[in-house]
C-alpha cells in the first residue's frame, strides 16, 4: 500500500498538458478553453440554432421530456416544472441561484425522491416511480453535489463496481471466479483507461477515502462514465476542483457529446456555461424561467433578476462579475431601492 | 498443579464446540454488519431458531442432514421476514427489529402453548436430538476416549471429539464460502453498500436485493451456528437471550469486522480469556468471591470489553486501522 494516502493534493496540476502556464484563476482557465469543433459541436450549435429560446420549447429530437412535475417540500414547492424538454447528444445545463430547485428536479428524474406529481419519459419510456437503480440501468446516471465516493473501496474497485453487467454480481455466480474473471479484466482496462483521463490513475490503489474533495468529484464522474450512461447528468461537477483540472474537465465534457451522449450539468460557474453549454435552462424558485442558447439567455431579463434582484441590465455572462468591486456595487445598488 | 489446569481449561476453550459455535454466529454477523453495513442485533434469535429447527425435526424423526437443511431454512425464513419491512429505511430500524424479534422467538419457545414441540422453558433434552449426529460419527464408539496433548474427551457423545470436528469442519466451509463471496464483484457491491447505498444504487444496482442476500445469508450462519451451539448440551431458550448475541459481537469486533478470519480468531481467543479470568477468579479468589459472583463479574468483563474495543479498537486485531480512519458516519 502507497503511503502517500494520506495526502491530500492534487499533485496532477502540472501534468495536465495544455497548461504550459498554471492558470491562476478559473476565468483564465476559461480563456484557453476552446469550444470544441467537431462535428458533434457543430451539428449541436446547428440543431438548437433553430430552436426558439422560450421556456418549455420542444426541441427536435428530445432525449428526455419533463411534463408538469411537482415537488413540494412542507407548504414550499421545492420544484414547479410545466414542460421541459432535453435535446439528444447536446449539452445542457441547468442553472439557477442557490435554492433553485436543481438538485431536487435530479433527485425527482433519476428516482431518488418522488414528486407530488408530474410524469417524465426518457426515450420514450416514462420513468415515473422507477426506482433510482432501474433508472440507471436504463441509461440515464447522475453524480451528486455532496460527492459519495465509496471510502473504504480502493478508486479502482470504485470504478469496477460501477460497470454493468457483470455476471460476478450475482451471487452464485460470483463463487465461480472463471465465469467472471475475463468480464473484470476487461473492466479494469476500461476503468484505467478512464481513470487516465481524470489524471486519477495514480491513485488507482487508494482508497477512495483518502482522496480530496475535487479528486472525489473527479472521480464520481469517471464512475458515472463506467456505466456506459446513454445520458449523464452531473450536479455540480467544477465545485472544488482546481482551475487547472476544470479546463481538461471541461474537455472532458465536450468529448462525452461529441461521443454522442447526453449531458446535463449543474453549474453556478457562469463562464464555464457558457463556454460548453449548447443550451441553457434556467430555473429560480422551482420553475423554469428561461431557456435558450449561452449567449442570449445570459441577457435575458428574467435570468437576471433571478440572480442578482431586479432591474440590472448587466450579462450574467460578463467578466466583470467576478470582480468583488464591481459585485460590491451592484449590492450597494441593490439595497439602495 | 493448579495453575497447569486452569491453562488447560484454557486450552480446551480453543478448541471447544461452543467456541466454534460462536465463531460461526460471528462469520453470519461479519456478512452484515462488516460487509454491508447491516445491524442485526438479534444474532441469537437466528441461533436459537436453528437450533429448534434441528432438535424438532430431529425428534420427529427427520434424518440428520434433512434436520441440518430445515435449521437452515429457519434462519434463511427469518431473514426474509425481518428483512422485507426493514431493508427499505435506514439501518437502525433492522437493529431495533432484530432485537425485538430474537426475544419474541426466545418467548414463543418458552411459551407453553408450544410446549409440546419445545420443551417450554426446559427445553429440549440433550438426548432427545442428539442420536443423529452422533450415528453419523466414523471415530470409535464410546466408551473408547483419545488424548490430544492434555486435552482428553470421548470419542463419539456429546462433548466428544467428533463434535469438536465436525463444528470446526463446518466453521472452515463457512470461510471458505466467505472468501469466494467477499473476493468476488458480489462482495465488492457488499461493500460499496456498506459505505452508501445512495451512490450503489446510482450506479444501477438493486440494493435491497443485496442487502436481502447477505442477511439470508448471515442469518444461515446463524441458524446453523445454533445447531453447533446444542450438539454439545440441550436446546435451553433462556441460554440463547441477548447475552449470547452481545457476545458474538464481541467475538466479531474482537477479531475484526469485514476481515475473513476475525470471527474465528475472535472467537478462540474470547472463549480462552474469558475462561482463564473465570478459572483464575475461582481459584484465586477463593472464600472471598462466589461461583455465582464468578459468573456475574465475568459477564460485567465482557460487557467492559465490549466498550473498551468499540472506543479504542474499532477495526479489532486484524482490521485495518487506515480503513477505519475516514469512516465518517
Ligand atoms: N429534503 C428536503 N426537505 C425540505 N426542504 C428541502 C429538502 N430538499 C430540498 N429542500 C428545499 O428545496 C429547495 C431547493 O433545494 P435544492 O437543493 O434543490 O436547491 P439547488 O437549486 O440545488 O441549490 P444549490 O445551488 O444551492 O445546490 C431549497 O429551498 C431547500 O431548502
Ligand atoms: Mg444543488
Amino acid at each position: 500500500m502507497p503511503d502517500e494516502t494520506t495526502e491530500n493534493k492534487v499533485t496532477e496540476v502540472s501534468d495536465v498538458p495544455e497548461a504550459t502556464d498554471v492558470p491562476e484563476s478559473t476565468v483564465e482557465a476559461l480563456d484557453t478553453v476552446e469550444r470544441s469543433d467537431t462535428e458533434a459541436a457543430k451539428a449541436a450549435e446547428h440543431v438548437l440554432a433553430a430552436v426558439e429560446p422560450t421556456v418549455g420549447v420542444s426541441k427536435p429530437d428530445p432525449i428526455l421530456v419533463v411534463d408538469d412535475v411537482q415537488r413540494r417540500f412542507g407548504g414550499m414547492t421545492a420544484v414547479d416544472v410545466d414542460h421541459l424538454e432535453v435535446q439528444r447528444g447536446v449539452i445542457t445545463a441547468l442553472i439557477g441561484p442557490n435554492g433553485a430547485g436543481k438538485t431536487t428536479f435530479f433527485n425527482l428524474l433519476t428516482g431518488f425522491d418522488k414528486p407530488n406529481q408530474g410524469s417524465w419519459a426518457f426515450e420514450g419510456k416514462p420513468l415515473g416511480g422507477v426506482s433510482a437503480a432501474k433508472v440507471a440501468r436504463n441509461g440515464m446516471v447522475r453524480t451528486f453535489q455532496l460527492t459519495k465516493a465509496l471510502s473504504r473501496l480502493t478508486v479502482l474497485q470504485n470504478m469496477l463496481l460501477a460497470a454493468m453487467g457483470n455476471p460476478g454480481e450475482n451471487l452464485f455466480g460470483s463463487l465461480v471466479k472463471p465465469l467472471w474473471a475475463g468480464t473484470e479484466k476487461k473492466n479494469t482496462e476500461k476503468a484505467l483507461e478512464i481513470l487516465a483521463r481524470f489524471k486519477l490513475d495514480a491513485k488507482k490503489d487508494d482508497f477512495a477515502g483518502s482522496l480530496s474533495g475535487g479528486q472525489r468529484k473527479l472521480l464520481e464522474m469517471a464512475r458515472a462514465l463506467m456505466t456506459d450512461p446513454t445520458m449523464i447528468m452531473l450536479d455540480e461537477p467544477m465545485a472544488g476542483v482546481n482551475p487547472a483540472l476544470v479546463q481538461s474537465l471541461l474537455h472532458h465534457i465536450q468529448a462525452l457529446r461529441d461521443d454522442g451522449m447526453t449531458v446535463l450539468f449543474v453549474e453556478h460557474d457562469m463562464h464555464a456555461v457558457r463556454h460548453i453549454s449548447d443550451w441553457v435552462v434556467v430555473m429560480a424558485e422551482g420553475k423554469i424561467v428561461a431557456e435558450g442558447p449561452p449567449k442570449s439567455v445570459m441577457q435575458d431579463q428574467a435570468v437576471v433578476d433571478a440572480y442578482l434582484g431586479a432591474h440590472h441590465d448587466t450579462d450574467l455572462g460578463d467578466d466583470s462579475l467576478l470582480d468583488p468591486a464591481v459585485l460590491a456595487r451592484l449590492e450597494a445598488e441593490e439595497e439602495k431601492r | 498443579m493448579e495453575l497447569s489446569r486452569i491453562l488447560t481449561q484454557a486450552l480446551a476453550e480453543l478448541i471447544a464446540p461452543t467456541t466454534a459455535a460462536i465463531a460461526l454466529a460471528a462469520i453470519g454477523l461479519n456478512l452484515h454488519f462488516g460487509f454491508t453495513g447491516l445491524l442485526n442485533m438479534g444474532q441469537a434469535g437466528f441461533m436459537l431458531l436453528g437450533a429448534y429447527g434441528f432438535g424438532i425435526a430431529t425428534i420427529s424423526g427427520a434424518p440428520f442432514w434433512l434436520a441440518l437443511l430445515i435449521s437452515l431454512a429457519a434462519g434463511a425464513l427469518f431473514a426474509l421476514i425481518l428483512g422485507a419491512p426493514t431493508l427499505q429505511l435506514r439501518g437502525d430500524y433492522l437493529a431495533i427489529v432484530t432485537i425485538s424479534a430474537a426475544e419474541i422467538i426466545r418467548m414463543l419457545g418458552r411459551a407453553t402453548v408450544f410446549q409440546e414441540y419445545t420443551g417450554g422453558a426446559a427445553g429440549l433434552t440433550g438426548g432427545s436430538f442428539k442420536s443423529t449426529f452422533q450415528e453419523l460419527s466414523f471415530l470409535p464408539a464410546p466408551p473408547e476416549r483419545g488424548a490430544f496433548g492434555p486435552l482428553e474427551y470421548v470419542f463419539t457423545g456429546s462433548d466428544s471429539w467428533w463434535t469438536r470436528l465436525f463444528a470446526w469442519a463446518v466453521v472452515l466451509i463457512a470461510v471458505v464460502f466467505v472468501w469466494l463471496l467477499t473476493r468476488s464483484p458480489w462482495g465488492r457491491v457488499l461493500k460499496g453498500i456498506r459505505e452508501d447505498e445512495d451512490a450503489v444504487r446510482a450506479l444501477g444496482k438493486n440494493v435491497f436485493s443485496y442487502k436481502m442476500q447477505a442477511l439470508v445469508l448471515g442469518g444461515m450462519c446463524g441458524s446453523l451456528a445454533g445447531m453447533l451451539y446444542v450438539l454439545p448440551r440441550s436446546v435451553a431458550p433462556d441460554a440463547m437471550g441477548r447475552s449470547l448475541t452481545f457476545f458474538a459481537w464481541t467475538v466479531l469486533l474482537l477479531g475484526g469486522a469485514a476481515t475473513l478470519f476475525g470471527p474465528v480468531l475472535g472467537s478462540m481467543l474470547f472463549y480462552a480469556v474469558y475462561m482463564l479470568l473465570r478459572a483464575g477468579m475461582r481459584e484465586g479468589l477463593e472464600g472471598v468471591v462466589s461461583a455465582t459472583m464468578v459468573e456475574q463479574i465475568g459477564g460485567l468483563l465482557v460487557g467492559v470489553t465490549l466498550m473498551l474495543l468499540v472506543i479504542f479498537r474499532p477495526q479489532g486485531i486484524l482490521g485495518n486501522k487506515k480503513e477505519l480512519a475516514f469512516d465518517a458516519r
